[in-house]
């Protein structure tokens, strides 16, 4: 069985790379791919530690890594969804998604 | 066991037998392997095989509904159609549009294939003959029919062409709206046998009482939740009524119109094995899967009563392809939004009310009470600001 | 077994990072995105490999099926299919990358350092989608119930912020009117 040292490095560097996009591209629905990139390197995490720890069963039937990891999942999809949503709207009001133009707030 | 019983028993498992023998040439370590690859090959190739001949089929049944002769030229009343097809589409130059984007356009195809084979590795072709027995089969299959909808919209775009770009969305915005009322319509099965694995779900139907099977779709929820998935399934797969997104009249060919040659053939292939793996799955959820229809004919081969059954759901889409109009994009959502998301839902709850009814007529007199009356509720509220007039005939002369 | 991996692993994990890798560097918008999806397959793999099957479909049903058509819907409907007008990369690229970098610096020193170098995994869980079933409708219906009401929230507030305004009568308010 692979160490779990082994997935959380791939974890770490999705989640490193997912940073990277946030941080700089210029285009607001990169931003957003970005922040997917890394919830789903967190969701990683909990996968592997639920699979490597101890399976008691107490509170939650030793299931909890993986029920909060398909929460997660559920959540990450709404959030992509409003957040999807912002960006149509700013395009439709200022023709262009770029980031760094993204500068007032005035309409 | 009679000397006879035990024939029908091995006819019944001669492929699991063939696969064993086979596999029995091999060491031991690599025998599971060798086990998988073999039942891999068998069906790489009896769905394209069912493929072929569903071609054939399909455009002489239309040509008769449309009072014509379909293709009759190659070979006797025209079975070897699909050689010249295949030859035909391979042999044909392959034309990519110089703006089209290249790497893109490739794999469509390629990924629509490759999600459509994996739909199969879950289907219970007959007693002990599935290719993976997951516990969570059901869900798997979902998940990878949800796949297939991003290589639809992979090729609209690459083809950097207006109306490929939307028979994509359209096709996308179908499938999506239709998925919602597929998995709740199957939810119903999976509630009543307890399980997501195909395998318990057709032996939780292979019981007889008297002579009748135990098969879901003899009970109200049952019979509902098959008409309810079969329509999903039609629209899943774009398959007419529901087949605008490629509609010959109205978008040229939609997402096809710029593969040529063996992409097309590819396309071509993968939505009606999509469509195969879409009716076995309906088969094994409420058809009772490789079950025998009566308890006396139990001893014909499980296989023959699936590929029998299979046969039988291909012929009812031929038929309703050849006989129902095309309904517009706007009737499309609505009827998945207004009216099969309720329905799915009163269904779900039709189920567990019939599980906590009890044995006897009751439950029988309820659920189908409850579930006609949404019916036509639902339908005369959802029709009453059309004003349709008295059905017109006119045939051919 | 290379290194001590399995050769299932490494080439699960060298999908995810190359398709990671591919979002971030490359310029098409919608080749960013489809590289996404390799990225969320081999997610998904990797969750089957930790026999957690249950999480594994369902990143495939909602990850791939919805978020990333999402994604896609969102790129074609703000016309991001051509070439962009702009630079792909912002102008203080360097120090977000540094960051990133120092992250992952961070992140790994902690994952060495704290774990001995061989964990061995403790017998497969025995989870079935009857427990997982079991486990919702017990110790997790609140969560389960929070997460509806969230994602009916989710749901109607996406569809506001993004409907297209009415026309509003000319009165001589031009966009303050509107919202």
């Amino acid at each position: 069985m692979t160490p779990l040292a082994a997935f959380l490095i791939v974890a770490a560097l999705v989640f490193a790379i997912g940073l990277a996009i946030s941080l700089t591209r210029r285009n607001a629905i990169l931003v957003l791919i970005g922040i997917e990139l890394m919830l789903n390197a967190a969701n990683l995490n909990l996968i592997a530690f639920w699979r490597f720890g101890p399976h008691s069963s107490g509170h939650g039937d030793g299931l909890t890594g993986m029920m909060f990891a398909i929460f997660s999942i559920a959540v990450a999809a709404a959030e992509a969804a409003v957040g999807l949503g912002l960006v149509i709207t700013y395009h439709r009001h200022a023709k262009t998604t770029d980031l760094d133009a993204m500068t007032r707030m005035k309409g | 066991m009679s000397l006879q019983a035990s024939f029908w028993n091995n006819l019944d498992q001669v492929f699991v037998l063939l696969q064993h023998w086979i596999a029995g040439y091999f060491p031991v370590g690599l025998q599971s392997a060798v086990g998988t690859i073999l039942a891999v090959v068998g069906i790489l190739a009896t769905f394209p095989g069912i493929f072929a001949l569903t071609t054939v089929l399909e455009r002489k049944g239309l040509g008769r509904i449309q009072n014509r002769l379909g293709p009759n030229r190659v070979g006797p009343l025209g079975i070897l159609q699909p050689v010249a097809d295949g030859i035909k589409s391979l042999t044909k130059e392959d034309i990519v549009p110089l703006s089209a984007d290249a790497a893109v356009h490739f794999l469509a195809p390629v990924v629509l294939v490759v999600a459509v084979f994996l739909g199969y590795a879950v289907l219970p072709v007959g007693r002990n003959m599935v290719l993976m027995n997951m516990d969570a089969g059901l869900l798997f299959f979902f998940a990878i029919g949800a796949s297939t909808e991003l290589s639809i919209f992979m090729a609209g775009w690459s083809s950097r062409n207006k109306y490929s770009l939307l028979g994509a969305m359209r096709a996308v915005a179908q499938m999506i709206s239709y998925e919602v009322p597929l998995l709740l319509s199957s939810v119903v099965a999976v509630m009543i046998t307890g399980s997501l694995s195909t395998v318990k779900i057709v032996e939780a139907q292979s019981g007889f009482t008297g002579i009748f099977p135990h098969w879901y779709v003899f009970t109200p929820w049952g019979f509902a939740g098959f008409v309810l998935f079969v329509i999903a399934a039609l629209a899943e797969t774009n398959r007419s009524p529901f087949d605008l997104p490629e509609g010959e009249s109205e978008l040229v060919a939609g997402y096809f119109t710029e593969y040529s040659g063996f992409k097309f053939a590819l396309f071509f292939l993968g939505e009606y094995l999509g469509m195969f793996s879409i009716a076995g799955f309906a088969i094994t959820l409420f058809l009772g899967g490789w079950g025998a229809p009566l308890s006396v004919l139990g001893f014909v081969p499980s296989w023959v009563w699936f590929f029998l059954k299979l046969l039988a759901a291909i012929a009812f889409f031929i038929w309703l392809r050849g006989t129902l109009p095309r309904l517009r994009q706007d009737q499309l959502m609505n009827f998945a939004w207004k009216f099969m998301l309720p329905m799915t839902l009163l269904n779900l709850l039709v189920a567990g009310a019939w599980r906590f009814l009890g044995d006897g007529w009751l439950r029988w007199v309820v659920c189908s009470a409850v579930l006609l009356a949404a019916y036509v509720l639902l339908g005369r509220v959802l029709m009453r600001h059309q004003n349709l007039g008295a059905r017109s005939y006119r045939y051919a002369d | 077994m290379i290194f001590g991996f399995s050769i299932a692993f490494l080439l699960t994990a060298a999908l995810t990072v190359a398709g990671a890798l591919a979002a971030a560097l490359l310029k098409n918008l919608v080749h960013c995105a489809l590289s996404l999806t390799v990225t969320f397959a081999g997610l998904a793999l990797l969750y089957l490999q930790l026999d957690a099957q249950f999480a594994g479909f369902a990143q495939i049903l909602v990850y791939i099926g919805a978020v990333a058509i999402l994604v896609v819907f969102a790129i074609l409907l703000t016309r991001g299919a051509g070439i962009a007008e702009y630079r792909g990369f912002s102008s203080s690229w360097l120090l977000g990358l540094s960051i990133a970098a120092a992250t992952f610096a961070l992140l790994g020193w902690a994952v060495i350092k704290s774990l001995p170098a061989e964990t061995e995994a403790s017998a497969a869980p025995a989870v079935t989608v009857q427990s997982i079933g079991a486990a919702l409708m017990s110790s997790y219906v609140l969560p389960l119930e929070i997460v509806a009401v969230l994602l009916t929230v989710a749901l109607i507030g996406a569809v506001i912020v993004a409907m297209p305004e009415p026309r509003t009568r000319k009165s001589g308010a031009e966009s303050g009117g509107g919202q």
